[in-house]
């Protein structure tokens, strides 16, 4: 394989047996990350969250993963073991959560917790390790990391808190962020700020990203190339910058259902869903 | 239709108060649709809630208040209640989850001890595009985007002139934000209705309002038309600054944003 991919992810299945039946939350996604960052965008439900945790191997008691293949790096993540995951998870890909307030660990002090995500990694002494810390609150832009430090995640504010998961998540060094709407939950001047700390760090670590959002104008304005979801199949897939071009009528859909600030007050174009979505194979396939 | 003059409202006792809306003055015509806009915190949905007179037991409101040329005192009038009604946010919380679709519809009418109130459940389901069917399912039964139109119904039951609006779409999914818009659009064209639409989102103001208000720290920091707002004729620094951060992700803007506290 060429150096250049650092995930590979073929035909992605992910399963959960329910009392009603069999669910399909991703069926057959493929795609490959390089040194780029990658958005999936989709509505609830279209399984863009689920295929960001099948590729760490978190999805929940009851799910079944299936793949022709996933491959990090050339480990084979779908069979590895469960010490080889707890090498990968953090140290190889790491993941950003939506909310930190549920998160962070609320009766460990900030500063300990990003240590613990750096010395389970990395073998280094106490003294480096909190010295390393400082300095990776810094690169967060966090204006006083010794006050941050020794503070309790409530003791926070909610745009501080995600600089500070991107921080644990950064300081094993990882080649791939998974990020599941990491800014949802912030004002939007917060998020574009927390996004421009993460953004900054990706450049200069030549990492890989994978961001996940439902938020269709803010993927296409920060990441290089978009995969579209729809009921668990990638449906379109483009670069961020030819959005607007998109053929798919999912996507065609989804980009004009939204208000826009320099449109009129006409009614919104409502999405009309095509049973035929379902079946015709996407654009990635 | 509405008008407030100087509103405060101010919550806690001594060491803990919290002044959450400090001297808000507006003003909305009949018919009309008025935005007020702010980051979490700015006290937006404050002033909603003193409007609605929710806030009484909880907090000090002072101000002065007219809606249709009366007078609101602390305990708002039966006829006060009926006239305005309101939307929430999250679908998920605001409908009883232990409540049939129609048990839900026919409380408020039962309140105001109106009459019909079977065709007036069965015809506030039709004005939000439900059919009856819908009448004797569970909210846990029913999607996110179904709910809302649920609430919407319960709003309209009464038959009101104003309905407020609590960021009636921001937990729903674009698709399901553009149907329920367009519905909000289509019963003021029908009824006559005055909104006044809370939301973070420039664009579904931009959509739906004629005019609004900017909030920052329980302040207006500036009123404008809608048209201001499209040609970012702001003269606030603040306000611009939101506009630009609504436009999506742009690297070299976001170094020149500056703390407003």
């Amino acid at each position: 394989m060429s150096d250049s991919k650092l995930l590979i992810v073929e035909d992605l299945h992910v399963t959960y047996n329910t009392p009603t039946g069999l669910v399909r939350a991703v069926s057959g996604v493929s795609f490959e990350l390089g040194h780029e960052k990658l958005g999936i965008v989709g509505e609830s439900g279209s399984g863009k969250s689920q295929t960001g945790r099948a590729i760490l191997g978190l999805t929940a008691t009851g799910g079944t993963v299936g793949a022709r293949r996933l491959a990090f790096k050339g480990t084979n993540l779908l069979n590895a073991s469960e010490r080889t995951m707890r090498q990968v998870r953090g140290g190889g890909i790491s993941m950003i959560m939506q909310d930190p307030k549920y998160s962070l660990n609320p009766v460990m002090t900030v500063g300990s917790q990003i240590e613990e995500a750096l010395l389970i990694h990395n073998r280094t002494s106490k003294r480096v390790a909190r010295e390393r810390t400082y300095e990776m609150l810094r690169a967060v832009k966090i204006r006083e990391p010794e006050r941050v430090y020794k503070a309790y995640p409530h003791e926070v504010s909610g745009g501080m808190g995600q600089r500070i998961m991107i921080a644990m998540m950064m300081i094993p060094e990882p080649d791939i962020i998974i990020a599941d709407e990491p800014t949802s939950a912030l004002d939007v001047t917060v998020q574009l700020q927390v996004l421009a700390v993460l953004d900054d760090m990706i450049n200069e670590r030549g990492m890989g990203l994978i961001f996940i959002s439902h938020d269709l104008n803010l993927i296409a304005s920060f990441c290089d190339r978009i995969l579209i979801m729809y009921d668990g199949r990638v449906v379109e897939e483009c670069s961020a910058a030819e959005l607007e071009q998109a053929q798919h009528p999912y996507t065609r859909g989804l980009v004009n259902c939204l208000p826009r600030l320099d449109g009129g007050q006409d009614e919104l174009p409502v999405l009309k869903r095509d049973p035929s979505w379902l079946t015709t194979p996407g654009a990635t396939r | 239709m509405i008008d407030i003059q100087g509103l405060d409202v101010v919550f806690g006792h001594g060491r803990k108060v919290f002044h959450a809306v400090r001297d808000v003055s507006l003003s909305v015509e009949k018919g009309q649709s008025f935005g007020l806009v702010g980051e979490s915190g700015s006290g937006k949905t404050t002033v909603l809630r003193a409007l609605a007179g929710i806030l009484e037991r909880v907090a000090r409101v002072s101000g002065k208040m007219t809606v249709a040329e009366e007078t609101l005192l602390r305990h708002r009038s039966q006829s006060f209640r009926r006239r305005v009604q309101m939307v929430f946010q999250d679908p998920f919380g605001s409908l009883h989850p232990r409540h049939t679709v129609d048990t839900i519809l026919s409380e408020p009418a039962r309140v105001h001890k109106l009459d019909g109130i079977e065709e007036r459940v069965v015809h506030a389901l039709e004005e939000v595009g439900l059919d009856a069917s819908f009448r004797f399912r569970y909210p846990h039964q029913i999607s996110g985007g179904q709910r809302q139109r649920v609430s919407v119904a319960r709003a309209l039951i009464t038959g009101p002139e104003i309905i407020l609006l609590d960021e009636p779409t921001s937990a729903l999914d674009v698709s399901v934000q553009a149907e329920v818009l367009n519905l909000l659009m289509r019963l003021k064209r029908e009824h006559g209705l005055t909104y006044i639409l809370v939301s973070h989102n420039l664009a579904v103001v931009a959509h739906m309002c004629e005019s609004l208000s900017v909030m920052q720290n329980g302040a207006v920091v500036e009123t404008m038309s809608v048209q201001q707002l499209r040609e970012h004729s702001s003269t606030m620094p603040y306000t611009q600054q939101l506009l630009t951060a609504s436009l999506g992700y742009d690297r070299t803007a976001i170094d020149a944003f500056e703390e407003f506290a």
